[in-house]
C-alpha cells in the first residue's frame, strides 16, 4: 500500500511539474494543442440484432465522411477534404464514438446518456430506427446537446416542439408530396393531362400513413382528385375486388404503398385485367426489388418508384461518383440510399461545427439553424439543405426511377434523369 | 353497378371459393376420420406449391404436368406423417395431438426458410397464363383453372368416399369407430388413408394456386385461416359442408371487397360464420 502510494506521489510530481512543460513545447509548435482537441460526435447505430447489417452499412458512411472530414481523401473535392480538419477550430479533427443501440429505444437512450456525460459528445447523430430516435432526442433535448438524423424518417420526431433536433432526410410524411410534384411536372414538362389518383396501400401505419399524407397534399395541388383511396389487409389471398373496383373507376394514375408480396399479386393481377393506368406510381422500393422483377419478369418494367438516392445520379453529380467509389473500395459494397442519406447527415453537421467556430453545444445549435448548403454541394438530388424551426430540411426531395428493359434508371427530376420518362405506361 | 360486373365479380369469387374448399375438405377429411385438427395443413400447401414450382424451374416441367406427381407424392407424405407422428400421439392427452400438429408447422416453415429464403418465388408463361375475354368479362385462366380444378378434384373425392367400399369404410370410422372396429375395418389404416387423401387434396391445390399465386415459407398460413373458418361454417367433419362454405366465403370476400372497404372484405366472412355458429352451432351441414 505504501509502495503504491508513493508510486502515485511520484506520478503525480511528474504530471505537475512536467506537463506543463510538454504543453509549452507543443503550444510553441504552433497551434498543435488546440488540434489535439478533437471534436467528438457520438453515433447510435443497431449494430447487433435484425437489422445489424443495415446499421453497419449505414454507420459506415458516417465513417467515410469522418474520414473524409480528417483529410484522409486530400484529393476528394469534398467539403474540407483538401484542408483536412475544420478550418474555423484550427483545423481540429472529428473524433466519432460509435455505440450499439441494438434497436431498442431504451438502450440508444442510456448511450445517448453515457457518451454526453461520460464520452464528453458535442453532437449525436443517427440512428436508423424512428423508435430510438425518438429516445435519442429525448436524452438530446434534456442534455441540450444537438441531434442530427440523416435516416429517421417518422413524421412525428421532428413535430414535437424540440428545439435540439435536425432532420436532413425528408420525412415519411413529405415524401407523398413528391408524387404531386412529379405528376405536376409530367403535365407541364411532358404535355400530358393528368387528373384523377387512386391510391392503393396496405393497411398497417406504414400504409395508412401514405394514405392520409396523400389525401392531406391534395389540396395543395387543386388541378388532381383523388377518386379512391383502398386500404387492403396486408396478406390477402386476392386482390381482384380491389383491382374491380380500380376498373370501374379508370384513374389515370395509381400510387402504390405495398411490401414484396401485395406488389407481386396487384402487378399480375393488373394485367389479367387488362387494367392499364397512364402511370403506376409506388412508395418503397417493391415494385422495383429483385423479387419483383424475377416473378413478372418483362411485366416488371415501367412501374415507378419515389426513391431516396439512385447510384446511376452519379453520372450527373461528381461528387456522389467519388463517394460511391470511395464507399464500393472501403466496404466492397455498392453504396445505397441510406448510407448516403447518413454520408450527407454526418456532412452537415460538421459544416455547422465548423460555421460555429466552437464546440459549445448552443453555437453548434445556433450554426445549425442558419444551415443553407446549396445542392451543388451534395451528394443527395436534393435542392439543398435548410432546418425550419421545427428542424425539418425544408429544401429535401426524392426522385423516380422506372425500371426500363430489366434496369432501375432515375428519370425523375428531369434535370437528374438518366433516361427517358416512359409514359405513358405502355399497355401490353 | 352493370351486369357484367357482377358477374365478373361472382366468378372471381367462385374461383378463389373452390380453392378455399379445396384446401378445408383436406381439414374437414382429417377430424371428420382422425378426430384431430391438423395444424400443419397450411404447409403441406406450402410444400405442394415449392414442389410445383421447383418442376417449374428445375425441370421446365408445367404445373399441369406435375399437378399427378405433385398429388400422388403429397398422399405419400400425408401418410409417412401419420404413420410417423401422429400414430404415436392419437391415443394421448389433446394438447399432445395439438402440440405434434403446430409443431410440425413450425418446423415446416423453418425448414422452408431454411432451404428457399425467405423471398417470393412465382411461375411465370406456364401453359395457363393469359386470360379468356367474354364481352366486357374478363376470365383469367389460372384462377379459372384452378376453380374447375378444385371442383373436379372434390367430385372426385366426393365420388370415392359415398360410392367406394373404401370410402364407406372411411365414413364409417368417422361415424362410429368403435362400430367400424366391430365390422372388421381396419381403422388405423383408414386414418392413414384420410391423411393421405388430404394431404393430396392440398397438394392439387397447391399445384392449381402456383399458377397465380407466389410461394414463400409463410403462404400457407394465409390460405389456412379462410380453411379453417369453412371447415367451421361448414361443419367440423362434413366434407360437403367445407365445399359449401368455402365456395359462399370465396364469393362473399369478393363482394364485399368491392362494394364495402377492401380492408374489411373478410369481415362479413366472419359475421356470417358468427351468426352460424349461434343459430346452428354444428355448421351449416354438420351432423351430431
Amino acid at each position: 500500500m505504501k509502495r503504491f502510494l508513493r508510486v502515485r506521489t511520484v506520478a503525480g510530481l511528474f504530471c505537475q511539474m512536467l506537463l506543463p512543460l510538454f504543453g509549452c513545447v507543443l503550444l510553441a509548435m504552433g497551434g498543435w494543442a488546440r488540434a489535439q482537441d478533437a471534436v467528438r460526435i457520438g453515433a447510435l447505430y443497431p449494430l447487433s440484432g435484425p437489422v445489424a447489417k443495415s446499421g453497419e452499412d449505414t454507420l459506415n458512411a458516417i465513417r467515410l465522411a469522418v474520414d473524409v472530414i480528417n483529410g484522409k481523401y486530400p484529393d476528394s473535392s469534398l467539403p474540407f477534404a483538401k484542408s483536412g480538419g475544420l478550418p474555423n477550430l484550427k483545423g481540429a479533427k472529428i473524433e466519432l464514438i460509435a455505440a450499439d443501440h441494438q434497436g431498442s429505444p431504451e438502450i440508444g437512450a442510456a448511450e445517448a446518456d453515457r457518451m454526453i456525460t461520460e464520452q464528453k459528445v458535442v453532437a449525436l447523430i443517427g440512428t436508423f430506427h424512428s423508435s430510438v430516435a425518438s429516445t435519442v432526442s429525448q436524452v438530446a433535448e434534456r442534455n441540450e446537446i444537438p441531434f442530427i438524423t440523416g435516416e429517421s424518417e417518422a413524421t412525428p420526431l421532428t413535430e414535437r416542439g424540440y428545439k435540439w433536433i435536425f432532420r436532413t432526410t425528408p420525412s415519411s410524411l413529405s415524401q407523398a408530396r413528391d408524387f404531386f410534384v412529379f405528376l405536376r411536372d409530367v403535365n407541364s414538362k411532358r404535355d400530358q393531362k393528368i387528373k384523377t389518383i387512386a391510391i392503393v396501400h396496405e393497411n398497417t401505419l406504414w400504409g395508412q400513413e401514405f394514405g392520409t399524407s396523400m389525401e392531406s397534399y391534395a389540396k395543395e395541388f387543386p388541378e388532381f382528385t383523388i377518386v379512391a383511396n383502398i386500404g387492403y389487409q396486408q396478406g390477402t389471398t386476392d386482390v381482384t375486388s380491389e383491382v374491380q373496383r380500380l376498373i370501374s373507376l379508370k384513374p389515370d394514375v395509381v400510387a402504390h404503398a405495398s411490401y414484396d408480396a401485395e406488389a407481386i399479386l396487384f402487378a399480375k393481377t393488373y394485367k389479367q385485367y387488362n387494367f392499364a393506368p397512364q402511370g403506376i406510381l409506388a412508395i418503397g422500393a417493391a415494385f422495383s426489388s429483385s423479387a419483383f422483377r424475377n416473378a413478372l419478369k418483362d411485366d416488371a418494367n415501367y412501374f415507378l418508384v419515389r426513391e431516396h438516392w439512385a447510384l446511376d445520379l452519379a453520372n450527373k453529380n461528381p461528387l456522389i461518383a467519388e463517394v460511391a467509389k470511395i464507399y464500393q473500395e472501403r466496404y466492397n459494397k455498392a453504396m445505397d440510399g441510406t448510407p448516403a442519406r447518413a454520408f450527407q447527415a454526418m456532412m452537415t453537421l460538421a459544416d455547422a461545427i465548423n460555421r460555429a467556430g466552437s464546440t459549445k453545444p448552443e453555437a453548434i445549435q445556433k450554426a445549425l439553424q442558419q444551415t443553407d448548403i446549396p445542392a451543388s454541394a451534395l451528394i443527395m438530388p436534393w435542392e439543398g439543405i435548410k432546418f425550419d424551426a421545427k428542424g425539418q430540411n425544408t429544401k429535401a426531395r426524392g426522385i423516380f426511377v422506372q425500371t426500363i428493359g430489366g434496369k432501375t434508371v432515375t428519370v425523375w427530376p428531369f434535370e437528374l434523369a438518366q433516361s427517358h420518362l416512359v409514359w405513358p405506361k405502355p399497355a401490353k | 353497378m352493370t351486369p357484367e360486373l357482377l358477374i365478373q365479380l361472382l366468378v372471381s369469387g367462385l374461383g378463389m371459393g373452390f380453392i378455399f374448399a379445396l384446401i378445408a375438405i383436406g381439414l374437414a377429411l382429417i377430424y371428420g376420420v382422425v378426430g384431430v385438427i391438423n395444424f400443419a395443413h397450411g404447409e403441406f400447401l406450402m410444400v405442394s406449391m415449392y414442389a410445383t414450382y421447383l418442376g417449374f424451374s428445375v425441370g421446365g416441367l408445367d404445373p399441369l404436368v406435375t399437378l399427378p406427381f405433385v398429388a400422388i407424392g403429397m398422399f405419400g407424405f400425408g401418410m409417412v406423417v401419420y404413420y410417423v407422428l401422429m400414430r404415436r400421439v392419437l391415443g394421448a392427452a389433446l394438447h399432445a395431438q395439438i402440440f405434434a400438429t403446430f409443431g410440425l408447422m413450425v418446423f415446416m416453415q423453418a425448414a422452408a426458410q431454411f432451404v428457399f429464403g425467405a423471398d417470393y418465388f412465382s411461375i411465370d408463361h406456364s401453359l395457363l397464363s393469359g386470360a379468356l375475354h367474354l364481352g366486357s368479362i374478363t376470365l383469367p385462366l389460372p384462377q379459372m383453372a384452378a376453380g374447375v380444378g378444385a371442383l373436379l378434384c372434390s367430385a372426385a373425392l366426393y365420388v370415392f368416399v359415398f360410392r367406394t367400399g373404401p370410402g364407406r369404410a372411411l365414413r364409417a370410422v368417422s361415424q362410429d369407430r368403435v362400430a367400424a372396429l366391430t365390422m372388421g375395418i381396419d381403422a388405423d389404416r383408414m386414418n392413414a388413408l384420410a391423411w393421405g387423401l388430404a394431404s393430396a387434396c392440398v397438394g392439387v391445390a397447391g399445384s392449381l394456386l402456383s399458377n397465380f399465386y407466389y410461394v414463400f415459407p409463410r403462404v400457407g398460413a394465409i390460405f389456412v385461416l379462410v380453411a379453417y373458418v369453412a371447415v367451421a361454417l361448414g361443419g367440423f367433419g362434413s366434407i360437403s359442408g367445407a365445399l359449401l362454405a368455402g365456395v359462399i366465403m370465396g364469393i362473399l370476400q369478393v363482394l364485399s371487397g368491392f362494394f364495402l372497404e377492401s380492408s374489411l372484405k373478410l369481415v362479413p366472412v366472419y359475421l356470417l360464420y358468427l351468426v352460424v355458429v349461434l343459430i346452428r352451432p354444428k355448421g351449416l351441414l354438420g351432423r351430431q
